[in-house]
C-alpha cells in the first residue's frame, strides 16, 4: 500500500469512533502492542527528547525500503508512533520525503501538533523524513 | 469568608468550555485568570491615558507616570518593604532574579567564589547563577531536601564558607509545595553577612509576604500568577544592596546624564528599570493588587488551605497514586503520579475532559531527579477553585487508572 493509502485506511478505522474516549482508547491499545526498538538502541543517538516524554527512533534500509522503530515511555504517544510507522515504515525513501500527512486532523488528533507536544509527533515526523533523506543521499550515491 | 460562587464571576474565562466540557483550571502555580477589573483596566488605559511616562510634560504622560507610581506604593505595601525606591518592575521573576545574578554578580562575585542554591530551585533560580559562574569562573552548591520535600537546611552551615557570595532559594516550591523557612535560612545567613535572593514566584500568590520581617535582601515575584498580566513582575531589593549594584541594562528611564565621555544614572528605582517600562501592565498588576486586598489576603490563605487539604486528602484516597511533597507547611498544589502511568498521558486525558492540569518536567529537572523521575502531573489551586473541581478531577483519575491498565 502507498502512503496515503494507509493514509485512508487509518482514517477509516478512526471514522467509526463517534466518541474521543474511543479513539484515545484505540491508541492506548496500538501503544501498548507496539513493536518497540531494542533496550540497547536505546540511546541518546536515536532520542527526541522533550519536556513531555522521550521517543526513540530508529531505522535500517532494507531492500529499497526503510523499516522504522520507535518506542517512547507515555502511551498514547506509543499510539501515536504506531499509526506513523504504519503509514511511514516499508515505503521507499523518496515516498517518505514527499509524504504529505493528513491522516493526524482527518483522524481529529491535530491537538498533538501542539508545539508543547510537538516532540511527541511533529519531530518524529521530522526525525523520519531525515532519516529518508539521509538514505535517498546514500542510494544515490551508490547507485 | 469567600463566596465561591461569586468570586468565580469576577473570572471571565472561568466560563469557557474545553471540548464541550466546563473548564476546571488547575495550572494556577503556572499562570493564574485575571479577574475583570485587571482585564478592564489594560483596555480603559489604552483606550484613555495611554501615553510614556516619566519624561512628557503633557497631561497624559503625567496621569500615566502617577498611576505607575501609584502601582509602585501598591506593591510596597504588598510585601511591606521600608520605601518604594525598592521595588523595582522587571518582567517577571526570571527577569528579576537575572538582574540579581548579572549585576550583583558583577559587582561581587569573582573567580573563586560560590554562591548557594537548593534542590527545589526550579530553573529560573538556576541558570541565571550559572551563567554568571560561568562568566566569573564562580561554582554552586546546593542545600539538599529530603524525600518528603523538606529543605535540609541543618546541611546550611557546612555548605557556607568565606567563598559564599550569595544564598538565592526559594519561598515555596513550585513542585513540592514547601514553603522553605525563610526567616531561618537568611537569620543564618546574615551572621556571615551574606545576601538572601528569595524567589517569592509561587509564595506571594498565596502566602502573606513582609520582606523586612524575612529581613531577606532580595525578593521577586510575577505579575501573571498573581492575577495581574503577563510580563510585569518585581525585584525588591534592601536599598543598601541596590545601591552598590551597578545598572543590569543602559539606556532610556535608568540615566541621569548622558554625554559620550560619561553617563551618570538616575537614582533608584528607575536605574533599574533600562527602556520604556510595562507601564500599562504594571498598572493594571497594582490594580491586581487592590483586588486582592478586597477579597482579603487571609480569605484568600484559609480558601486555599481549605482546597489544598481537600485535594491531599481526596488524591492520596487514589490507589497507586503518589504525591510528591508532604511538607506540613505547602502553597496550595499537588504533583503526583499514577500508578506508573506517564504523567503526559494523565494529562492528555485530563485535558480532553477539560482539566488544565501541567505535566512535565515543571521546570524544575534537578528537583524530578531527586526522585529518579522525567515528569509529574501537578495540580494547583487558586480561591476560585472549588471542591467540585477537585472531586471531577479525582474522578477522571480513577477512570484514568481503569484505562490504562
Amino acid at each position: 500500500m502507498t502512503v496515503n493509502e494507509k493514509q485512508n485506511k487509518i482514517i477509516e478505522e478512526f471514522s467509526v469512533f463517534t466518541e474521543w474516549i474511543d479513539k484515545y482508547e484505540y491508541l492506548i491499545e496500538l501503544g501498548k502492542n507496539l513493536k518497540t526498538i531494542d533496550e540497547k538502541n536505546k540511546t541518546d543517538q536515536h532520542l527526541i527528547k522533550g519536556c513531555q516524554s522521550r521517543v526513540w527512533i530508529d531505522a535500517e534500509y532494507v531492500d529499497g525500503k526503510i523499516i522504522y522503530k520507535a518506542d517512547s515511555d507515555a502511551v498514547i504517544t506509543k499510539g501515536i508512533i504506531s499509526l506513523l510507522i504504519s503509514v511511514m515504515s516499508e515505503q521507499k525513501p523518496e515516498d517518505i520525503i514527499n509524504a504529505e500527512l493528513f491522516f493526524i486532523e482527518k483522524t481529529g488528533l491535530q491537538e498533538n501538533l501542539s508545539p508543547t507536544r510537538a516532540n511527541g509527533l511533529l519531530a518524529m515526523i521530522k526525525q523520519m523524513k531525515l532519516y529518508a533523506l539521509a538514505f535517498n543521499v546514500k542510494k544515490t550515491k551508490y547507485d | 469568608m469567600i463566596n465561591v460562587v461569586n468570586i468565580r464571576k469576577d473570572f471571565p474565562v472561568l466560563t469557557t468550555t474545553v471540548y464541550g466540557n466546563p473548564l476546571i483550571y488547575l495550572d494556577n502555580a503556572a499562570t493564574t485568570q485575571k479577574p475583570e477589573c485587571v482585564i478592564r483596566t489594560i483596555d480603559e488605559l489604552y483606550r484613555t491615558s495611554n501615553a510614556n511616562i516619566h519624561r512628557g510634560v503633557h497631561f497624559l504622560s503625567e496621569k500615566c507616570t502617577e498611576k505607575y507610581e501609584q502601582a509602585r506604593e501598591k506593591i510596597r505595601q504588598f510585601i511591606n518593604a521600608e520605601k518604594k525606591s525598592e521595588i523595582i518592575f522587571t518582567s517577571g521573576t526570571t527577569g528579576s532574579i537575572n538582574t540579581v545574578a548579572t549585576s550583583f554578580g558583577e559587582r561581587f562575585v569573582s573567580a573563586g567564589d560560590e554562591i548557594i542554591l537548593s534542590e527545589m530551585e526550579h530553573h529560573s533560580n538556576i541558570v541565571p547563577w550559572q551563567l554568571l559562574c560561568e562568566r566569573k569562573g564562580a561554582k554552586i552548591k546546593i542545600i539538599p531536601f529530603d524525600d518528603k520535600g523538606i529543605l535540609r537546611i541543618d546541611l546550611l552551615d557546612a555548605l557556607i564558607n568565606e567563598n559564599t557570595k550569595i544564598i538565592a532559594v526559594t519561598h515555596a516550591s513550585n513542585v513540592l509545595g514547601t514553603i522553605n523557612p525563610i526567616k531561618q535560612i537568611v537569620a543564618k545567613a546574615h551572621l556571615y553577612n551574606i545576601p538572601v535572593l528569595v524567589d517569592g514566584a509561587q509564595a506571594a500568590p498565596h502566602e502573606n509576604v513582609d520582606v523586612r520581617d524575612l529581613d531577606c535582601d532580595f525578593y521577586t515575584f510575577s505579575g501573571h500568577k498573581i492575577y495581574a498580566p503577563t510580563g510585569i513582575g518585581v525585584l525588591y531589593g534592601k536599598e543598601k544592596m541596590l545601591e552598590q549594584m551597578p545598572p543590569y541594562q543602559g539606556g532610556g528611564d535608568m540615566i541621569s546624564t548622558v554625554t559620550f565621555e560619561k553617563t551618570t544614572y538616575a537614582q533608584l528605582p528607575l536605574k533599574f528599570e533600562a527602556g520604556t517600562l510595562n507601564f500599562i501592565d504594571a498598572i493594571a498588576f497594582g490594580v491586581a493588587i487592590d483586588y486582592i486586598n478586597q477579597t482579603g489576603r487571609q480569605n484568600i490563605i484559609n480558601c486555599e488551605h481549605k482546597l489544598l487539604e481537600y485535594a491531599t486528602q481526596k488524591l492520596s484516597a487514589i490507589e497507586g497514586l503518589k504525591i510528591y511533597g508532604e511538607a506540613a507547611e505547602k502553597v496550595a498544589l499537588v504533583s503526583f503520579l499514577l500508578k506508573d502511568i506517564h504523567h503526559l498521558d494523565t494529562g492528555m486525558i485530563l485535558d480532553k475532559k477539560g482539566i488544565a492540569v501541567r505535566t512535565g518536567t515543571l521546570c524544575a529537572e534537578p528537583l524530578l531527579t531527586h526522585f529518579g523521575k522525567t515528569g509529574m502531573v501537578r495540580a494547583s489551586f487558586a480561591f476560585y477553585n472549588t471542591f467540585d473541581e477537585i472531586d471531577v478531577l479525582c474522578e477522571n483519575l480513577e477512570k484514568i487508572s481503569l484505562m490504562f491498565n
